[in-house]
């Protein structure tokens, strides 16, 4: 009996046949040399039926710890609407292919369009592209965007403050991709003015500088003036963000920012255990035709109409082969939308309404956690949103074996005695007055 | 499909003072502000709407959209399969949904099993030693797969190897993905037969090459025979062989890479194992490698104890990292209901029954198109253009006028072997009632071609949209609301 997958009846597969000029399946295979075939079927599981897998992943997921999340690092648990998963599930958009053929793709075209608008808002720069696969390999591709927009140089300097997978990810592509890669150094919690000056002065020439807002440690770090020096030394300013903190803090574009790159999951997408998120990537006009990947433009069909296309593909791995900018070909298409719904739903004010919960709810838990009289902020003279470094003076290891035991995840460990903690508008006060507990008996 | 054209923008719907969703509140006081230097000062202009008009919206942009489950999808080398409704389920699942990616293994055992059952699958079925899941599509899986060839020389002090050599049928994220990994290009040529010209290839070999990359069956849908001979070469001049998996669907059940020779190899889980295509991702492109190159995989990887329980390990010989996480790991997990309901049976059947389809179509329409290759093809094969060139019915044409008709597209003016290439896949997950249908209409096409050229060459006429003006679009580049 053939699988429900599969149509063929044994009476399709012979009439197939014999419309082939072939008597058998393995016939179409006869190019194949006899040293090469599969001798024997896989050694995988039989087939299950529906009820079978839903039951084994049932197990598996029984297996994980459903936790009260305050983990971020650049990835946190936030409220996403029912409408969501609703709109993204619908199989014209999950199921289409990359809109190669604009006058059966609209929808998914101006889903990308909506979203492109939506990130040049948030991030104060004039395009964006169709998006990438993270946060961390956008920022790698920024750093290739800077090497490549500079034409002769290849030394890109990254602040230590910036999240280390994104760094990385950045020196591992820099490796292979001949760019060489230099750390600014870090001076309670922030990146050094003195120490940026002096690499971007001395050594081979700066193509860019990679710096982020907020940084690792959850500070907001103030990058006045950076722009111009970067600017007067031909180097391009490149910013790692936290897409949805941009709703309240100060953008990239008002910087003086040439690109900016980071992870957008922080719009409301799940957890997932690591994806799939939403890498962005926006830039100034000047920069378009040096950016990686697809960017949904507008224009008119011979009715004159309004519509939307894929557009200046000719930057692109199809057309341009070894000569195009990036080889990112499917990118995150589906999260884009999520993302775009996700701004749409809540718009400016619940946006913003989502940071300040979040500002809140971590300024409540970081005074509680001092008031047990074993933890202090690291860096208390520097402002800060949702996220800050706790120093313990218990072994963070036991913090948080004993939260996860009691059904929380207190945060990313930095150190054996720092912790990284965000708050979001999705723990309540209670569960911080759990964590408050946890703490002050250990 | 709606044929009507919506084509609003949820910002023509914005009305100040309306909003879509509910914040949850987490109870706590409101705190003193950031300094003002630290803050926005542009407005940001997001739209303002209410949850039943956004939902309409998108609903009515949906249906100007075409998907696998609105119809025939014979887009070569995309293999458009079904997509499993399973699949969605249980990638939603809330023990998989709400993981961060920093939870201590302890409390993520059956994410990180799942992970490990499908790296070992795909071993299986690539004939690897092991598979990383984290790189998130199949360009990336290459980029990681040259990462991972350049990793091994240079663990071996072999600093020379600074060349990649692919065919010319190959697919554009090829010479991309090696160009990114620092990598030059040299391109061997085809024979008229659509295969590697093997002779030609010989002298491009030598201590310079790192690796070769192959896509087996290639571009054409043809099953390269001396794929052995051509590894033996590399192998003997010290060079590695790179499996590009995106047509690795019909290969389910007959033969696997590693056997042919193969060193590192990519699959595409929106392609061979059914996960969708999202518009453009998000995809996954597991990297593979045979015995001897572990060590080299981006780190983390996913690690069974001897204690049964599963751990994220580092590698100090790893090529480094390409992705924060384990990847899209939500994709993993449809790839792996795919793989689980398959099952070893009913993998060993897609491959072949994709061959079938294809060489149906093949078959069935060869008087009318040109072949240019005369061969048994695997999942797909390429038409150039119609046979009677004399219309001035180009391959766009065709492919605009199947729109009208309720078909998507093939690919086309791909591979770049022939001028008005039409590329076929039609997957093994269509009926024999659909491929006849879509054979009535392409016979239908050529016939209108002759009779009726001028109506063919201004398709599409049945579509929500007609076709768009590429070149203004490119030239003064309108990519946001705000500048329209």
């Amino acid at each position: 009996m053939a699988h429900r997958y599969f149509p063929h009846t044994p009476d399709d597969i012979k009439a197939m046949l014999g419309r082939c000029g072939v008597e058998s399946l393995a016939d179409l295979y006869a190019d194949v040399p006899e040293a090469l075939r599969l001798k024997e079927p896989y050694r995988l599981p039989a087939s299950m039926t529906e009820k079978e897998v839903r039951d084994f992943f049932r197990a598996l997921e029984r297996k994980n710890r459903e936790l009260t999340c305050f983990a971020g690092g650049g990835f946190y648990d936030h409220y996403a609407p029912a409408v969501i998963p609703s709109i993204i599930s619908r199989s014209e958009f999950l199921t289409a292919y990359t809109p190669y053929q604009p006058e059966v793709s609209q929808g998914t075209l101006q889903y990308i369009f909506e979203y492109q608008t939506m990130m040049t808002e948030l991030t104060g720069l004039e395009v964006s592209n169709a998006s990438m696969y993270d946060g961390t390999t956008a920022t790698a591709e920024a750093m290739m965007m800077a090497v490549a927009a500079s034409r002769k140089r290849n030394r890109v300097l990254i602040s230590a403050t910036v999240s280390p997978q994104v760094k990385e990810v950045v020196r591992t592509y820099a490796t292979y991709h001949g760019v060489e890669i230099d750390e600014i150094a870090e001076e309670n919690g922030v990146t050094s003015r003195a120490d940026f000056e002096a690499k971007l002065s001395a050594g081979a020439p700066v193509a860019g500088v990679i710096v982020a807002s907020p940084n690792y440690y959850g500070i907001v770090e103030d990058y006045t003036g950076w722009a111009d020096t970067c600017h007067a030394a031909k180097a391009l300013l490149i910013m790692n963000c936290v897409a949805a903190d941009l709703a309240v803090l100060r953008t990239p574009g008002e910087w003086g920012a040439d690109i900016a790159a980071g992870d957008a999951q922080s719009l409301g997408m799940p957890l997932s255990f690591g994806g799939p998120y939403l890498g962005f990537l926006c830039s100034t006009k000047a920069l378009i035709r040096k950016m990686p990947g697809r960017i949904v433009g507008a224009t008119t069909d011979a009715e004159g109409r309004r519509v939307f296309v894929l557009t200046l593909q000719a930057r692109e791995q199809h057309i341009r082969r070894d000569k195009a900018t990036s080889n990112i070909c499917s990118n995150q298409g589906l999260m884009a939308l999520y993302a775009t719904l996700y701004m749409g739903l809540l718009g400016a004010n619940g946006l913003r309404e989502v940071c300040e919960q979040g500002a809140a709810g971590a300024r409540y838990l970081a005074a509680g956690l001092e008031a047990t009289g074993k933890m202090r902020l690291k860096y208390p003279s520097q402002p800060w949103l949702n996220e800050f470094v706790m120093t313990c003076d218990f072994s963070v290891d036991t913090l948080i074996e004993r939260s996860v035991a009691a059904g929380l995840l207190p945060g990313i460990k930095l150190s054996e005695s720092d912790i990284l903690i965000a708050v979001t508008e999705m723990q309540t006060r209670a569960d911080m007055d759990r964590l408050i507990e946890i703490v002050k008996e250990s | 499909m709606n044929r009507e054209y919506y084509g609003k923008l949820i910002f023509e719907l914005s009305h100040p003072g309306r909003r879509g969703a509910a914040i949850p509140s987490n109870g706590c006081p409101q705190s003193p502000q950031l300094p003002e230097s630290l803050l926005r000062t542009s407005p940001l202009r997001l739209p303002e709407v209410d949850e039943p008009s956004l939902v309409r919206h998108y609903t009515n942009m949906s249906n100007n959209n075409f998907g696998v489950d609105t119809g025939f999808y014979p887009l070569g080398s995309c293999t458009m399969k079904y997509n499993p409704k399973i699949n969605e389920e249980m990638a939603s699942l809330p023990g998989f949904a709400s993981l961060h990616p920093a939870t201590p293994a302890q409390a993520a055992q059956g994410a990180l099993e799942a992970y490990w059952t499908l790296q070992n699958a795909l071993a299986e079925i690539g004939g690897m030693s092991e598979f990383t899941l984290n790189p998130f599509a199949g360009a990336h899986g290459e980029l990681t797969g040259l990462m991972v060839i350049q990793a091994y020389h240079r663990s071996r002090g072999d600093h020379k190897r600074d060349t990649v050599i692919v065919p010319d049928s190959a697919h554009g994220t090829n010479p991309a993905s090696a160009a990114v990994a620092g990598l030059k290009v040299v391109e061997v040529k085809s024979l008229p037969d659509g295969t590697v010209d093997v002779e030609a290839l010989r002298p491009l070999l030598g201590d310079h090459v790192a690796a070769v990359m192959m896509t087996n069956p290639n571009t054409a849908g043809l099953f390269e025979s001396r794929v052995a001979e051509i590894a033996e070469m590399v192998h003997e001049c010290g060079g590695l062989m790179y499996y590009d998996g995106a047509n690795l669907n019909p290969m389910l059940g007959v033969a696997r890479p590693g056997d042919m020779g193969f060193d590192v190899m990519h699959v595409n889980l929106h392609k061979t194992f059914s996960t969708p295509h999202g518009g453009g991702g998000p995809g996954s492109g597991p990297v593979g490698v045979r015995k001897g190159l572990e060590q080299f995989l981006p780190n983390p990887r996913v690690e069974r104890l001897a204690d049964g329980t599963f751990a994220l390990t580092v590698s100090s010989d790893s090529l480094g990292s390409v992705s924060a996480t384990l990847g899209n790991f939500a994709v993993q997990l449809r790839a792996l209901a795919y793989i689980l309901t398959l099952g070893s049976e009913g993998l060993m059947e897609a491959g072949p029954l994709a061959t079938l389809n294809a060489n149906y179509v093949k078959e069935s329409l060869r008087d009318l198109y040109m072949l240019p290759i005369d061969r048994v093809c695997k999942h797909e094969f390429v038409f150039d253009g119609l046979a009677d060139k004399s219309t001035g019915v180009t391959t766009l044409n065709v492919a605009k006028r199947l729109l009208d008709y309720g078909f998507h597209a093939p690919t086309i003016y791909f591979p770049l072997l022939f001028h008005e290439s039409l590329m076929i896949e039609p997957t093994e997950t269509e009926t024999r009632e659909t491929l006849d249908g879509f054979i009535d209409v392409m016979r239908s096409i050529a016939r209108e071609a002759a009779e009726n050229p001028e109506m063919v060459k201004t398709a599409p006429h049945h579509t929500p949209v007609s076709r768009p003006d590429d070149t203004a679009a490119a030239l003064n580049p309108v990519v946001k609301y705000f500048d329209l």
